[in-house]
């Protein structure tokens, strides 16, 4: 489930530099006032600040040591320090690059499929008569709040050859003969994994992109279709231009998000027939296998991808994503 | 209404809008139940899984032949009983107590972003952000290794303090952008009006930022009661184990039977909380989850 924020709030970070805010005190040199202030600031904010750096930056860093010796839990007197060589034998390892593999089909199949649905949903929430917009957003909110886990269980019951009944309600179609084994081999796997992923998540997207949609101004949209632009073309010229902050910001999240895929896959092929994927790879390599220093290396890895992602966004789609304003140049 | 003073064609041209009007209200009640249908249905799928018997789970149907509650039985008085009690306590008590420290820590954060002047306010926007952009499998290494050593491993502390780095980001920047929304100038006008500053604060700030707060929360929660990877890492026994790492490892009541029927009651149950919150706040949550986002 996304654990990221999906609000981006309109914070003017820049604003002490601003007088047009009206807090025109800035001009003049700090009062004792604003010391006051910003120790205040600090006293408050300190305390949320102090405890996510450390929950994540002092394990980053002890990552990043522990991977450069070799190091099993199961014989700790044999640790001594190899350099880069676990990555060596990462990089080196096919099984690294199909689990990359696989982790980027899934991202890429799963974020675009979730895109339009999600924008369809958005689509009919936005539009939606009185009577039905509580009912629609309620249900959508069902495949959002629920545990990934269950969620992973209840597509797995229903493919899986023992307890499942897809094969048997699609036996008509012609070339299924309905003794599909799903989980028994990748593209059928892979199909099911992402169908519950895209199931679990376009209610996410969709939320953004309804923030996206309500801050194209109706007006335009109007006066596109009194000049005669037809309904595909609103969309293209008028609606989706205006909105590509929202869709911007969305992606990029869901694209973080996907990239470390680990729960459904866990559930369904615990990474059996080609399914692996890295966050997977990384936990069998160190809880699972204990080799603490080869499963520090992948989780450097698998952190530097996705920071090279998010630098990818940021600097390459111009998301600005502190100030929520994405996509101007 | 009288239709007696239309002339025909007005009284024909009112039938047809209300006839257009009827046909998209019936259009948008087919899309809600697609919708509905869409969203619903691996709920339904498991639900109606939960009240197989054994015998029944291969019958390739969707629904149970003879519905029984033989799996509910099972999970909660029945053998499997200590499993899935013990870790139904330890979710609701670990998320439970994680949101709270990620709701009043990020409060105050939030507040003072929303509110304050200070240096350093972007930082904590920006980190919290790459915070909640970080892949939690990274911290499990050495987050295990750490946790051994200093006694935290199998604990309810050693998964509320990993807890709060997937609460705390997302409180603040809800509540950041509640808050800013929140208009501050009321507290003063009470000043004015004669309240103490306490007064002002609680008469004229806290009604308005409690819904924010409250929904935060809900967020907050859902994303603690979804955590699987810090549950299946950090801890080895009932004593921290939380529910989706529970059913993750669950092999049934004994070797010779299934565990389907059992795991899918036990998701049903854990999956009452969330429809029940999502029925009753559906407003908010969706408020919490747009609110400020993305202007443009």
């Amino acid at each position: 489930m996304s654990s990221i924020p999906t609000t981006v709030p309109a914070v003017d970070a820049e604003a002490p530099d601003d007088p047009s805010t009206g807090r025109g005190r800035r001009k003049a040199p700090r009062s004792e006032r604003a010391r006051a202030e910003a120790r205040l600031g600090w006293w408050l904010a300190g305390p949320a600040f102090f405890i996510m750096v450390a929950v994540i930056f002092y394990p980053v860093l002890q990552a990043f040591w522990d991977s450069l010796f070799s190091y099993r839990l199961t014989a700790p007197e044999e640790r001594e320090f190899v350099g880069l060589a676990n990555y060596g034998v990462i990089f080196s390892d096919p099984v690294f690059w199909s689990a990359l593999g696989v982790t980027t089909l899934i991202t890429v199949v799963t974020v675009f499929v979730e895109l339009i649905l999600g924008f369809i949903l958005a689509m009919v929430m936005h539009k939606a008569i009185k009577s039905t917009r509580g009912l629609v957003r309620t249900v959508i909110l069902v495949p959002y709040g629920i545990i990934t886990v269950v969620s992973a269980f209840a597509w797995y019951y229903m493919f899986s050859i023992d307890s499942g009944y897809i094969n048997n309600w699609f036996s008509w179609v012609p070339g299924f003969d309905g003794q599909l084994n799903w989980f028994a081999q990748g593209g059928s796997a892979l199909f099911v994994i992402m169908f519950s992923e895209i199931w679990k998540t376009t209610p996410f997207i969709s939320l953004l992109l309804l923030a996206g949609l309500a801050q194209v101004p109706d007006d335009l949209s109007e006066a596109a279709a009194v000049d005669g632009a037809s309904w595909w073309q609103r969309l293209w010229r008028v609606i989706l231009p205006n909105m590509k902050a929202a869709i911007m910001v969305a992606v990029l999240f869901r694209a973080l998000d996907a990239f470390r895929v680990f729960d459904s896959i866990f559930i369904m092929t615990n990474g059996a027939y080609g399914t692996e994927v890295l966050s997977l790879l990384a936990y069998r390599t160190s809880i699972g296998r204990l080799e603490i220093g080869l499963g520090s290396a992948i989780s450097v890895v698998l952190f530097l991808l996705v920071g090279l992602l998010a630098l990818i966004a940021v600097k390459g789609f111009n998301v600005d994503l502190a100030g929520g304003r994405g996509g101007r140049k | 209404m009288s239709t007696e003073t239309l002339t025909p064609e007005e009284a024909e041209g009112q039938k047809h809008a209300q006839r257009a009007r009827r046909n998209t209200s019936i259009g948008w009640w087919v899309i809600t139940i697609v919708v509905a249908v869409w969203c619903l249905f691996p709920v339904a799928s498991i639900l109606a899984t939960s009240f197989k018997t054994p015998g029944e789970l291969s019958n390739g149907k969707f629904l149970p032949d003879n519905p029984s509650t033989g799996n509910y039985e099972e999970i909660l008085v029945g053998d499997s009983q200590e499993l899935f009690l013990s870790a139904l306590w330890n979710s609701i008590g670990i998320s439970i107590i994680a949101t709270l420290i990620a709701v009043v820590l990020a409060t105050l954060c939030a507040y003072a972003i929303a509110r304050l002047d200070f240096p350093g306010k972007k930082i904590v926007l920006t980190v919290s952000l790459m915070v909640s952009m970080f892949p939690v499998i990274s911290l499990v290494t050495p987050l295990f290794n750490l946790w051994r050593s200093i006694g935290l491993y199998d604990t309810w502390p050693g998964l509320i303090i990993p807890y709060l780095s997937l609460t705390l980001p997302i409180a603040i920047w809800t509540l950041a952008a509640f808050f800013q929304q929140i208009p501050w100038e009321l507290e003063q006008a009470a000043q004015v009006d004669g309240a103490t500053p306490l007064q002002a604060f609680r008469k004229a700030i806290v009604p308005l930022a409690a819904p924010g707060v409250f929904t935060t929360a809900i967020i907050a929660f859902f994303i603690a009661w979804n955590d699987f990877v810090y549950g299946i890492s950090l801890t080895s026994t009932e004593a921290a184990r939380p529910v989706p790492a529970a059913l993750a490892f669950f092999t049934g009541a004994s070797q010779f039977e299934s565990p389907t029927g059992a795991i899918s009651a036990a998701a049903i149950i854990v999956t009452i909380p969330v429809v029940l919150l999502v029925m009753l706040f559906q407003k908010q949550i969706v408020a919490g989850l747009t609110s400020g986002a993305v202007k443009g």
